[in-house]
């Protein structure tokens, strides 16, 4: 149980009298460990928009610095924070708009050897990343370690977005299998991305991350939400867990292995 | 024949194999598409061997790796 402050209260009220949420919803978040994997184009809104919700710890995990083309759509960094690690800027940011809340930052960036140790404490994780070498880690670790999480995807227009629970619904593998080979991929850099973009398909994880901890509504389990923000449509295309799942099927992976790294600026 | 695509019902030619449709659709790059046929997942391999039929669904599930 958690007592709140008058200040909590207040600050919390459009929440308390939501209902399906109420007091007992807001204890909830009170009392969450929500990891988001990435400061950039999503991690921004959802580390705002969790840290603004009250969850109670917010682990944010990012290795890079601000930079000035980070800036159209990466909303919780500001032009002052040029050079400055992302961790460090939106841990800040966050603090400011509420200081309820505890922010861990880990300054590095994760793979095969300290994914799984990160992942364990939380209740919850966003995968913010950029890559989908990053990607696919993040659905071997938290299928592993038996962690829900939102997977997210945005290009140029659009976006994608499911939440997994572990062995219950369908994951990020039963779904795509592998990552793509890297001489096709068109992301990074030079493909683009609208920055409003960015800020859609981020509001939908922390909603989901939200819905998941107060136990309210049906999450993306066992659907991929998809949305092109040039028409405006958007579809869920269903799905059920794969049995032969390569990660988390009846001969799903036993152990935590980094995928191939893909360069950039190879391609394009 | 009628095929569902990407939630759209379209009048298609018949007897075409799954490798035709996605030229057919314009997906510039396979390997970028998961493709989902009467809800199971194909494998890259199996686009030439499968021969559509009326009323099948599909759907092209684009690989979307950005998030920074």
């Amino acid at each position: 149980m958690k007592d709140f402050s008058d200040e909590e209260l207040e600050r919390y009220s459009r929440h308390i009298i939501l209902q399906d949420v109420g007091i007992e919803g807001q204890e909830k978040i009170a009392n969450s460990k929500i990891l988001v994997i990435g400061a950039g184009g999503l991690g921004s809104p959802v580390a705002l928009y969790l840290a603004a919700a009250g969850v109670g710890e917010i682990g944010i995990v990012d290795g890079d610095v601000v930079d000035l083309s980070n800036l159209q759509r990466q909303v919780i960094h500001a032009t002052a924070d040029v050079n400055v690690p992302k961790v460090l800027s939106a841990k800040a940011k966050m603090e400011a708009i509420n200081p309820n809340v505890k922010v861990t930052v880990y300054q590095k960036f994760l793979d095969a050897s300290n994914i799984l140790d990160i992942v364990k404490g939380y209740d919850f994780v966003i995968d913010g990343t950029d890559n989908f070498s990053s990607k696919f880690l993040i659905n071997d670790a938290c299928v592993l370690a038996n962690v829900p999480y939102s997977h997210g995807g945005i290009l140029r227009f659009g976006g994608q977005t499911m939440t997994i629970k572990p062995h219950e619904s369908a994951c990020y593998a039963c779904v795509f299998d592998s990552p793509p080979p890297a001489n096709a991929i068109p992301t990074c850099s030079s493909a683009g991305i609208l920055g409003a973009v960015a800020g859609m398909l981020g509001t939908i994880q922390a909603a989901e991350a939200l819905k998941y901890i107060v136990g309210v509504g049906e999450p993306l389990y066992n659907r991929l939400l998809t949305f092109d923000a040039k028409t405006m449509n958007f579809r869920n295309v269903n799905f059920k867990k794969n049995p032969k799942c390569r990660v988390c099927g009846g001969e799903g992976i036993k152990e935590i292995k980094d995928y191939e790294a893909v360069v950039c600026e190879a391609k394009l | 024949m009628k095929l569902t695509i990407n939630g759209d019902v379209k009048e298609i030619k018949d007897g075409i194999v799954l490798s035709e449709l996605l030229v057919i659709e314009n997906v510039e790059m396979p390997e970028m598409v998961s493709v989902q046929l009467n809800d199971e997942f194909l494998k890259q391999g199996e686009y030439q061997t499968i021969t559509l039929k009326e009323n099948d669904e599909i759907n092209f599930l684009y690989f979307m790796g950005g998030g920074a």
